[in-house]
């Protein structure tokens, strides 16, 4: 999710692969990055407040509006990934009990803490001061943070986000969020701060969101073009990190944005294809929605194999988990609870099968896509569960070909590299195949 | 709604009387052969018989943990508990749909949708308790569309009030759409009379489970959980007076007590384990005095009481306030694994078995930190998972074995 570049060409310094080509919105994210986790690690020190917190149904600008630092161990955990990291951590959270069939997120994060909490940095990462556990769309989340609370032995907060399980946010389901923020949420920021809520500063962070919003929605949607300027998955994840993170609703994600929408607006006015670790892809010759997280622990050589081959994906929906921001939503400071009620319930993972698929099909239709591909990880059941059916109403909707590889977020044993390779290499055959049938049909309609 | 049975007559008092001394009441081996026929009936016949019984009826399937049956009750239809194929349905198109690493529940689930095993059932309610059965509720809407489902989203918040007060509403939006399917709209008398007809079956649901644990030998966990299970199709008082009578004929029998390990079972409260298993258990050893199967038929500690409350008011706080600690829902009183430790103690167990089915996340993400909880008050335990059609248990029967003889042989210090 963060600068993947520059991760992998961390962890592998002596690798003769090319050097990354890196634009400002690199340098700079990578060093908004560094700055969160130097304060994060200073925490103690400067007496910030520590609130752990989830990507999806993050609270960033009500958080920030008290002054407390936010940490996110989905982050931590993808980043250990990156850096190759993560197979020591889960080992040690296995050998301490945790079974080898759960998410590999929460053994990663909870072997990092067993190994001394340093972080991806090599920061330290501070315990908690409180367990903000904003629960949206994953129950592995609440025993996530019931075994962090078992741990640090630090306060709770907890907030319920109902499911969209008819497609639809009710004014009741608004109402319930909006009183757990009241009740629950915004008293336990008060007592962790000994500060009162200040909406005025909340609204001033949430206008700051929304024009980031505006900026994001820009540079996902530049993949409507031929070719599209951006890979909305591989570098999708990078471009997300800022507003998936503790940047929401400050001036450098809003700085970040615009700089990044420059960027990529300028590569579509030149009919540049997205730049990817080994260079600029050349020429496309695959326009794919991809459905389902990446896999982290080979992240760079995961992207290769689509990037080898022209393969571009040009709209995903791991990159709505954080927020489903290009069918309308932003954050709105004119009504700031209810607007921040209506982000956790709309986040991707918060919607009901039905409304993903339509969600998909949409972005087939609008993004021009030569075909789907759904990559299906082992650790998460809220993704992984349905995305068979998925990719058979998808093929019948569409009529398109749809794809479907098997990894895992964070666990290198489930990173199969030829397996994902031949798979690729079919499922592409496969597209070309339909290319030529749909090609044919058209020629020969009278 | 039940109908009483043959030889019960419920509308003459006197002639019932007479009946009983006249008609032999069925043994214990009746009882449970009829409850094992109902366990086995996943063409769900017993249901298409309820309903042929009177035009317009309808019978609403649930999946495991929860729900509130009283609703579907009061709206005049049969509440039909899904727990999936067990070992008796190959799995064939369910496969197509989940992935290896995902549990077998929804698979054989959708297998018996897909076959039509369940065309008896009107509609569907999906409890949220966790990512798979949440997601499964979606597909349903897909794979069977035209049938009602309806994903009941049980309240995780940390206060109480707002918890009961989100479930209050969900209940009467669940209530409000039952009412129009069936055409029998929820009124407050109904749902009244259904929670107390619930009521009384959660009595004697829980005085059985009592008494298993007092007297092991008479009442085997494997009996008690088909006399148990067949509340997943019977009419709530048939299966009350199943109870009751499955608990007469196990006072009245004779089985000597075996120099069996004492032990609480935890972790199988969603996908079941198969009836093998637990006869397993009892043949290596252990004697069950406590377990989570079935969790919904004892998911409220204690009666709802709604006799002159609002009556969904009541149900929502009892579901809230006294609704049992299970993996599934979030714990905000700080005490986990404190559950575990006091029923070990109330019901004197000597330990406790993991039993999970593979790829449960919120069984499999609880066990470290009960685990944990039991280790501190020193004691012991062990661990293994299932698949609900899991055909081999040599494995276990020695792990449960030897649990149950390190306890019994040296006590709780020798496994601890």
């Amino acid at each position: 999710m963060t600068d993947p570049q520059a991760s992998i060409a961390h962890s592998t310094p002596t690798d003769a692969r090319p050097a990354v080509q890196k634009d400002e919105s690199m340098v700079r994210q990578k060093e908004m990055l560094a700055a969160h986790f130097a304060r994060l690690a200073a925490a103690p020190v400067s007496g910030e407040k520590v609130v752990y917190t989830f990507v999806p149904g993050n609270l960033t600008e009500l958080l920030l509006s008290f002054g407390v630092v936010p940490n996110l161990p989905e982050i931590n955990a993808l980043q250990s990934g990156m850096r190759r990291l993560s197979g020591d951590f889960i080992a040690e959270a296995e050998k301490a009990g945790h079974s080898e069939d759960v998410c590999t997120y929460v053994k990663c994060d909870l072997g990092m803490m067993r190994k001394g909490n340093v972080g991806p940095t090599g920061n330290p990462i501070p315990p908690p001061d409180l367990l903000l556990l904003s629960y949206t769309g994953c129950f592995t989340f609440l025993k996530w943070f019931e075994l962090l609370r078992e741990e640090y032995g630090c306060p709770v907060a907890m907030l319920h986000v109902p499911y969209q399980s008819d497609g639809v946010i009710t004014s009741d389901m608004r109402a319930y969020v909006v009183r757990q923020l009241k009740e629950q949420v915004i008293p336990a920021l008060e007592r962790l701060t000994g500060r009162p809520y200040d909406e005025d500063a909340l609204a001033h962070r949430l206008a700051l969101s929304a024009a980031a919003e505006e900026d994001l929605v820009a540079v996902l949607e530049s993949a409507r073009s031929r070719p599209s300027p951006i890979d909305a998955y591989f570098g999708g994840v990078y471009y997300l990190g800022p507003i998936f993170s503790a940047f929401r609703g400050t001036e450098d994600g809003l700085a970040y944005y615009r700089c990044l929408r420059s960027e990529v607006e300028a590569r579509a006015a030149r009919r540049e294809g997205p730049i990817t670790p080994e260079g600029a892809v050349a020429k496309e010759r695959y326009r794919l929605i991809v459905e389902g997280p990446p896999n982290w622990t080979s992240f760079r050589e995961f992207w290769k194999m689509f990037s080898d081959e022209g393969a571009v994906v040009v709209a995903s929906t791991y990159s709505k988990v954080g927020g489903l921001y290009d069918t309308g939503f932003r954050h709105d400071p004119g009504r700031p609870l209810e607007s921040l009620a209506d982000y956790c319930l709309g986040c991707y993972t918060n919607l009901s099968l039905p409304a993903r698929i339509g969600l998909l099909e949409r972005y087939v239709r609008d993004y021009g896509a030569d075909g789907f591909l759904i990559n299906s990880v082992k650790s998460c059941n809220s993704f992984s569960a349905g995305q068979l059916l998925i990719l058979r109403e998808l093929e019948r909707r569409t009529g398109l070909a749809g794809g479907f590889i098997e990894s895992d977020l964070v666990d290198p044993r489930y990173f199969s590299a030829a397996n994902i390779k031949n798979r690729l290499e079919s499922y592409f055959q496969m597209v070309d195949q339909k290319r030529r049938h749909g090609a044919s049909r058209e020629e020969a309609r009278p | 709604m039940g109908e009483g049975r043959v030889n019960r007559p419920t509308e003459a008092p006197d002639l019932l009387i007479r009946l009983e001394e006249l008609v032999p009441m069925p043994t214990r081996e009746e009882l449970v052969a009829r409850a094992e026929t109902l366990y086995r009936d996943l063409e769900l016949s017993a249901v298409q018989e309820w309903k042929a019984r009177a035009p317009g009826r309808k019978a609403i399937g649930h999946m495991p943990v929860y729900v509130p049956r009283e609703i579907v009750h009061a709206a005049g239809m049969l509440p039909v508990g899904v727990m999936g194929g067990g070992d008796q349905v190959e799995i064939i198109r369910g496969d197509a749909y989940f992935q290896s690493y995902i549990c077998q529940i929804p698979r054989s689930t959708l297998e018996l949708g897909l076959s039509g095993r369940l065309d008896a059932l009107d509609g569907m309610l999906f409890p949220a308790i966790c990512d798979v059965i949440r997601n499964l509720s979606g597909m349903w809407q897909l794979l069977f569309a035209g049938r009602y489902a309806f994903y009941v989203d049980l309240p995780q918040s940390g206060d109480l009030r707002l918890s009961a007060d989100f479930y209050e509403r969900e209940l009467r939006r669940l209530a409000a759409e039952l009412g129009a399917l069936s055409g029998h709209p929820v009124a407050d008398d109904a749902l009244r009379h259904s929670i107390a007809l619930y009521d009384e079956n959660g009595a004697a649901v829980r005085e059985l489970d009592l008494f298993r644990s007092k007297e092991p030998a008479k009442a085997p966990a494997h009996e008690a959980y088909l006399i148990m299970r067949a509340a997943n199709l019977l009419p709530v008082d048939e299966h009350t007076q199943l109870v009751r009578d499955y608990l007469r004929a196990a006072r009245a029998s004779e089985r000597p007590p075996l120099d069996q390990s004492r032990v609480v079972v935890t972790g199988a409260f969603c996908e079941q384990p198969p009836l093998e298993l637990l006869r397993t258990l009892e043949r290596a050893g252990c004697y069950i005095v406590a377990d989570d199967f079935l969790l919904g038929t004892r998911a409220i500690d204690g009666p709802v009481g709604a006799n002159g409350a609002d009556p969904f008011s009541a149900l929502a706080r009892a579901y809230v306030e006294r609704g049992v600690c299970t993996a599934s829902r979030y714990d905000p009183a700080r005490r986990k694994g404190q559950w575990l430790i006091d029923t070990v103690r109330a019901r004197q167990a000597e330990g406790v078995v993991f039993c999970a089915p593979s790829f449960c996340d919120p069984a499999l993400l609880e066990q470290p930190m009960l685990v944990a909880a039991l280790d501190r008050d020193g004691i012991p335990h062990t661990a293994f998972k299932y698949s609900e059609n899991l055909g081999q248990f040599q494995v276990i029967r020695e792990q449960a074995g030897t649990f149950a003889d390190t306890i019994r042989l040296w006590g709780p210090e020798a496994s601890a």
